[in-house]
């Protein structure tokens, strides 16, 4: 298999000289006796993993090239390559247009090298965002290829500007949005593609531009949804669900009669101290308004500029407190408590 | 005859009137300034203080502030807003027909 590797890449127009290594020990040998411009090693190795070697070498030779030509296809082995600094991941090629693909690319590394273009290696952790910038930025001509599991993407840049984007389902600036909202993966920089036709005119700017604000929307749909579906799942798993449903409700605290019994709750942390209170609060006013002969107890209400409560009680089922938005208005807080308060009863 | 009729007759309770206006109490539940009539007991007056403030207070401790507090009887509604620790409250009894009405 490494003589074959050797043939193909003497094939290349370059002409490079090429030595084989079985093992990674010998490979860091081999780059100890002499400069070398471009390493190319597999992760599956006796002794000596691919990843020991990368640590290795990138620490010993921070300028060379690397590249990882494996057969071991698991995400976290390619997210580990990357992390040392590798130049690219490969999947051994199993067909003549991989081959002829991997050849491409070497060809390119080797290109760049022998211009002496220098420049830094071993991006890690930085966004998709920033890589975009920077290949713009930098008027770079290249095909990003960028992975999140099992979804792929590419990204073509021409001369610093975007100009087209596939996905499995899109193509064009749906496709540039749909990979900028992969929350993570891996990208390879692949070798120009001039060829490709352009379907996106806009400027890489005004892009990521529209896919931040898409972005931030959908977020935004997404925390809407996750809350709502928070709020129903607790509602759901208690009785107080229908009381709820009421406008500008922000909690809802039942604490029964007996007090062993314990409160039942819906949107509130505090739910145990909250009903003690409220259970104090109620006797201590109850008490004053016997002594003041003021009749029955009806409501209780508190408002603040962080949110507005009421506070009711039915001599069967206890006591009632629910917590209300503040800019819901006072005349309405009222209203709305009795409503809630008589479905509740019944 | 007449006298032992009138010794005959049972006492008539005593009419309880509510107390109205508005008064304010420091933290310390002092009664600082008052509008509420003579004939209410200061004592009473103070009782009222006492309870608002230990309700704001309860209030606090259960992470539950606020600043204004509407306790609504039958026949009576007391409103209360905070002022620095203290209070100032309104005292005003409910007509017959506000109480039929809630």
């Amino acid at each position: 298999m490494l003589d074959l590797y050797q043939e193909l890449l003497k094939q290349l127009p370059s002409k490079p000289e090429v030595h084989v290594s079985n093992s990674g020990a010998r490979a860091i040998a081999l780059l100890d006796s002499e400069p070398f411009t471009l390493l190319i090693t597999d992760l599956r190795m006796p002794k000596m993993d691919g990843l020991q070697v990368l640590a290795i070498v990138r620490r010993k030779f921070p300028h060379l090239r690397i590249i990882v030509l494996t057969g071991v296809l698991d995400e976290e082995y390619r997210s580990r390559a990357y992390a040392q600094g590798v130049e690219m991941f490969w999947q051994k090629p199993g067909s003549s247009e991989e081959i002829k693909l991997f050849q491409d690319c070497i060809e390119s590394l080797l290109g760049r090298e022998t211009r002496n273009e220098g420049g830094f290696r071993g991006m890690q952790s930085k966004s998709l965002v920033d890589l975009i910038q920077l290949e713009c930025l930098s008027h770079s001509s290249s095909v990003l290829h960028v992975t999140q599991g099992a979804l792929h993407g590419k990204i073509w840049v021409q001369n610093g500007e975007i100009t087209d984007a596939t996905t499995t389902n899109f193509t064009g600036e749906e496709a540039f949005k749909t990979i900028l909202s992969w929350k993570s993966g891996n990208f390879e920089i692949l070798p120009a593609d001039p060829e490709r036709p352009r379907t996106i005119t806009d400027s890489y700017q005004g892009l990521l531009l529209d896919s931040a604000q898409a972005l931030d929307e959908w977020r935004g749909q997404q925390a809407g949804t996750e809350k709502s579906e928070a709020g129903s799942a607790a509602a759901s798993s208690s009785l107080l669900s229908p009381l709820t449903r009421f406008e500008g409700v922000e909690f809802v605290l039942t604490v029964p009669n007996d007090e062993q019994a314990p409160c039942d709750s819906w949107g509130l942390e505090n739910a145990a101290q909250l009903g003690l209170w409220a259970r104090t609060t109620r006797l201590r006013l109850v008490e004053l308004g016997e002594k003041l002969g003021a009749g029955a107890l009806t409501q209780i209400t508190g408002f603040s500029l962080q949110r507005h409560w009421a506070l009711a009680h039915d001599d069967e089922k206890g006591l009632l407190c629910v917590g209300f938005r503040r800019t819901l208005p006072t005349d309405k807080v009222d209203q709305t408590m009795k409503h809630v308060f008589t479905k509740w009863v019944s | 005859m007449g006298l032992l009729t009138k010794s005959n007759q049972a006492p008539k309770p005593e009419l309880k009137r509510l107390p109205s206006g508005t008064f304010t109490v420091d933290a310390d539940c002092r009664i600082v300034s008052s509008t509420v009539p003579h004939w209410v007991p200061e004592a009473q007056v103070r009782d009222i203080g006492r309870e608002i403030l230990a309700v704001f207070q309860g209030a606090r401790h259960a992470n539950l502030p606020f600043s204004e507090l509407n306790l609504q009887y039958a026949a009576f509604k007391i409103t209360a807003r905070e002022m620095r620790g203290g209070a100032i409250i309104f005292l005003s009894p409910r007509p017959p027909q506000t109480v039929a009405a809630s």
